[in-house]
């Protein structure tokens, strides 16, 4: 199994010169199983450089999984290359949108009107499908992956993806947040609120447990942490912490946030790894960069 | 009108279900970028039919939870809180009007109809610069301005499917054929009602006025309502059980400087918000 980053980049790309070892595009990483099998997580703004890569080898069927809809985890989609040549597949899955009742189809869609862009979701040549996915729905790719999902923390209902392929596994948050109590101590609601939160955490991590390979959104800092909670976001702390608690191989911290740059995202990097000092067990915890690959 | 209908329609209103607080603070609070989100669910917490509403979503098969969600905190855990705000804010608008048959009235399309208008309303008073403090009442407004009709439906079937009928097949504006046949209008008796929930004086009068094709004064309610409300039915959103789309009266057209093809058309980049209000309507 192979892994690679084209885009590690969270709510815009940040091109330019104080991004150019760890990349400005926002989220896109392709997955190759044992059988060379196509799964990309997210369509931010590097699945366009992907989608050069794929020219040579056509046609090309890819299994796209979009954790959720914001911007940055979709933009990229109408410039994936493959969607306008004839025999290429594209089987697009994601999650159904309560607030506006519509299904993954929909929401994409909405992306191609004319308003938005030139060709329209009829006219694109390649074969499209739009499967919507509810919790824990397993899919199989191929003969021997499959990819599941659990609803993460973040504004918008947020599906973090587990690959499994003959016994390596991969996890991909999407954007989350650590969960956290929104009452007071003392408060009525507190430990009913903490009941729910850590039942649901403890969910989480059985989902991850074990994982080879775990990527976490780590947005922020724990210093810039308090004027955003409630964003959607972790920390390195909090990706630190659950990466330990599942017991994951390696970790990958990735959403990087769109103001930091290099030489900066090195510095809080190393300050994360310092105020966390090495335990017996733990992951080993990388910084995720455009173009890194990892196969296992 | 006879004595005997007047008082069946100040007994009707005088049935009506007071106006649910918790409505209103959930509309307040969801205009609040800043709002705790305790705050919002404790409001949801005090009320039951709103916590079950919201649960029987949460836990509907599109979801596909793997446990049953029976508590607001728990939902907010699972799904996310600005979800549950999102659905609360919904769940909350529609609970204001009744659901189920209504003498000649198509409910779900008179929903939709109200809810447009809500939300047009709400926007003309947002490009006319006003705070995000009132932006509330003009959504309610909005939502309410047809209120009257709700009352005659329920409480006086009979006479009130004769004005219905009369006005399709005359081609009349159905408040006129209302008179005719009762004496008063749906205008009328939704700012009776409104009165009586106490809402303040600028949506009562917009209610009562929002047919009116000479205006006193300025209400910059009723003029949002009464544009909301022709824009609402010249691009078919739902349904009044109006026949006639009347002119926008000359003081309306003056107050945005506009007239109903300008409003339109300044309208269409939201018009993927104004279908999506049509989704509470299946939940």
């Amino acid at each position: 199994m192979k892994v690679k980053f084209w885009g590690v980049r969270g709510s815009i790309a940040v091109p330019g010169e104080s991004t150019l070892k760890y990349g400005g595009n926002t989220t896109c990483i392709e997955v190759r199983t044992d059988d060379n099998d196509l799964i990309i997580l997210d369509a931010g703004t590097g699945i366009f450089p992907l989608s050069h890569t794929l020219l040579a080898n056509m046609p090309v069927e890819a299994n796209i999984f979009i954790s959720h809809t914001h911007w940055d985890h979709i933009q990229g989609l109408p410039f994936y290359i493959p969607i306008f040549v004839p025999g290429n597949t594209l089987k697009i899955h994601g999650a159904f949108d309560p607030i506006s009742q519509q299904d993954i189809r929909r929401v994409i869609s909405q992306q191609l009107e004319h308003c938005y862009f030139p060709v329209r979701e009829p006219e694109l040549s390649a074969s499209l499908e739009y499967i919507t996915l509810r919790e824990f729905q397993s899919v199989k790719i191929g003969e021997n992956t499959t990819v599941t999902n659990i609803f993460m923390n973040h504004p918008v209902l947020n599906f973090g993806y587990r690959i499994d392929c003959n016994g390596k596994s991969l996890f991909f948050t999407g954007d989350h947040e650590e969960w956290f109590n929104i009452y007071e101590p003392g408060e009525p609601g507190f430990e009913d609120y903490q009941v729910h939160m850590e039942a649901r955490n403890k969910q989480m991590v059985d989902f991850i447990r074990n994982v080879d390979v775990l990527v976490m959104d780590t947005s922020y800092t724990i210093d810039e942490y308090p004027a955003k909670a409630g964003w959607g976001h972790g920390t390195y702390d909090s990706s630190i912490r659950t990466g330990r608690e599942a017991g994951a191989k390696k970790l990958f911290f990735t959403h990087h946030e769109p103001t930091r740059t290099d030489a900066l995202l090195e510095k809080v990097y190393n300050e994360a790894l310092k105020r966390n000092p090495p335990q017996p067990g733990d992951p080993e915890f990388l910084l995720a960069r455009e173009g890194l690959e990892y196969e296992w | 009108m006879t004595n005997n209908e007047y008082k069946k329609i100040v007994k009707a209103v005088d049935k009506m279900p007071a106006f649910p607080n918790s409505v209103h603070q959930i509309l307040a609070l969801t205009s609040d970028i800043n709002c705790p989100p305790k705050k919002l669910l404790n409001v949801v917490h005090h009320d039951p039919v709103l916590t079950l509403e919201i649960l029987k979503i949460v836990n509907s098969h599109y979801f596909g939870l793997s446990e049953s969600v029976v508590s607001i905190n728990q939902a907010a855990v699972f799904i996310g809180y600005n979800t549950i705000k999102n659905l609360a804010l919904g769940v909350a608008a529609m609970g204001i009007l009744p659901k189920g048959k209504h003498a000649g009235l198509n409910m779900t399309k008179f929903l939709h109809h109200a809810l447009a208008t809500a939300s047009i309303c709400r926007l003309f008073h947002r490009w006319s610069g006003g705070s995000e403090a009132e932006a509330t009442s003009y959504f309610v407004a909005g939502l309410l301005h047809d209120v009257g009709k709700v009352v005659l439906a329920e409480h006086l079937p009979d006479v009130y499917e004769k004005a219905m009928t009369l006005s399709k097949s005359r081609n009349i504006a159905l408040h006129l054929a209302e008179q005719m046949m009762l004496g008063m209008d749906h205008c009328d008796v939704g700012a009776m009602l409104a009165e009586k929930w106490s809402l303040p004086t600028d949506i009562v009068a917009a209610i009562g006025q929002h047919h009116e094709e000479q205006l006193t004064g300025v209400n910059s309610v009723r003029e949002c309502v009464i544009a909301a409300n022709t824009v609402a039915k010249k691009m078919a959103l739902g349904d009044s059980g109006n026949p006639i789309i009347a002119p926008l009266p000359a003081e309306v057209e003056s107050y945005f400087g506009r007239d109903i093809d300008a409003l339109i058309t300044a309208l269409t980049p939201h018009k993927n918000e104004l279908d999506d209000v049509r989704s509470f309507l299946q939940a």
